[in-house]
């Protein structure tokens, strides 16, 4: 086994552990630590797979922001982190079987799968990846479209979210 | 190298960790966080196939940058929601939200 193997099996099973936690933690506060541990991790994979700037992205939006903000829901939700009632909703073993099931269908249908021994091709070095994506992202052949509904769609989400959180007592 | 596998194994599971954590847990934020888990292992799926089959295309990179976007924007609308109930009904308990129940 090579390094990078090594360093992957470790990674996803901090991360798949983390996730784990986040699901079955009984304090609301400690599932969204965990959380960030999980988001982390899979920050790590985007390195792993020299997606670098998709790595900072994961970490400033989704543990700087999202986890963050998640946090403040719970602080501004006062007796919610610490509630003594069950955590689970009575129909949890019906998740838990839906859940397995998915997983194991999943890995039947990947296993059988002919492309899944596929070998990276090498990423020459004068081929910028986060040039060609920002290229990509702004370019009228590329996907400045979905960029564009992607920034309306945020600031949809901005004035939405202004909207419904207002207290109009 | 990494086995495409593992990696495709990886995001199934993480994915089925978030799916029974949407579909068990009682807290409408810890139902949050699930759906956050399972983005988050689809980001990894789009990642990993850009990486091992078309890396001089950058679509499954921006296709990621996209789902980022939609997750913002959810997790921001969905606070504000869980906020506002909140504040009418001092629970966020997902099966005591039936206001929209007739």
């Amino acid at each position: 086994m090579t390094p990078l193997q090594i360093i992957f099996i470790l990674v996803a099973a901090m991360t798949l552990g983390a996730g784990l936690m986040v699901v079955t933690a009984r304090n609301l506060v400690h599932s969204a630590l965990w959380l960030i541990l999980a988001l982390f991790g899979v920050a790590i994979v985007y390195v792993l797979l020299q997606a670098g700037f998709l790595a900072v992205v994961q970490v400033v939006i989704y543990i700087g922001a999202i986890a963050i903000l998640m946090i403040f829901a719970i602080m501004l939700t006062r007796n919610i982190a610490t509630e003594s009632g069950p955590r689970f909703s009575e129909n949890w073993s019906w998740a838990l079987v839906i859940a397995l099931v998915l997983f194991g269908t999943l890995a039947w249908m990947l296993s059988g799968w002919e492309g899944i021994a596929a070998q990276a091709p090498a990423i020459s070095p004068r081929f910028d990846t986060v040039r060609e994506l920002g290229l990509a992202l702004v370019s009228p052949d590329g996907f400045v479209l979905a960029f564009e509904v992607a920034s309306v769609l945020l600031l949809a989400a901005l004035i939405g979210a202004l909207v419904i959180a207002w207290d109009r007592r | 190298m990494i086995p495409l596998s593992w990696l495709l194994f990886f995001a199934a599971a993480l994915f089925c960790i978030g799916l029974y954590g949407v579909l068990a847990r009682k807290n409408a934020i810890a139902i949050l966080m699930g759906i956050e888990l399972m983005l988050n292992a689809v980001n990894v799926n789009l990642v990993a196939f850009w990486r091992y089959r078309t890396p001089e295309i950058m679509a499954g990179q921006v296709f990621a940058v996209i789902v980022f976007a939609v997750a913002a924007a959810e997790v921001a609308v969905g606070l504000a929601l869980f906020i506002s109930v909140y504040r009418r009904r001092k629970t966020i308990a997902a099966d005591e939200i039936d206001m929209m129940k007739w």
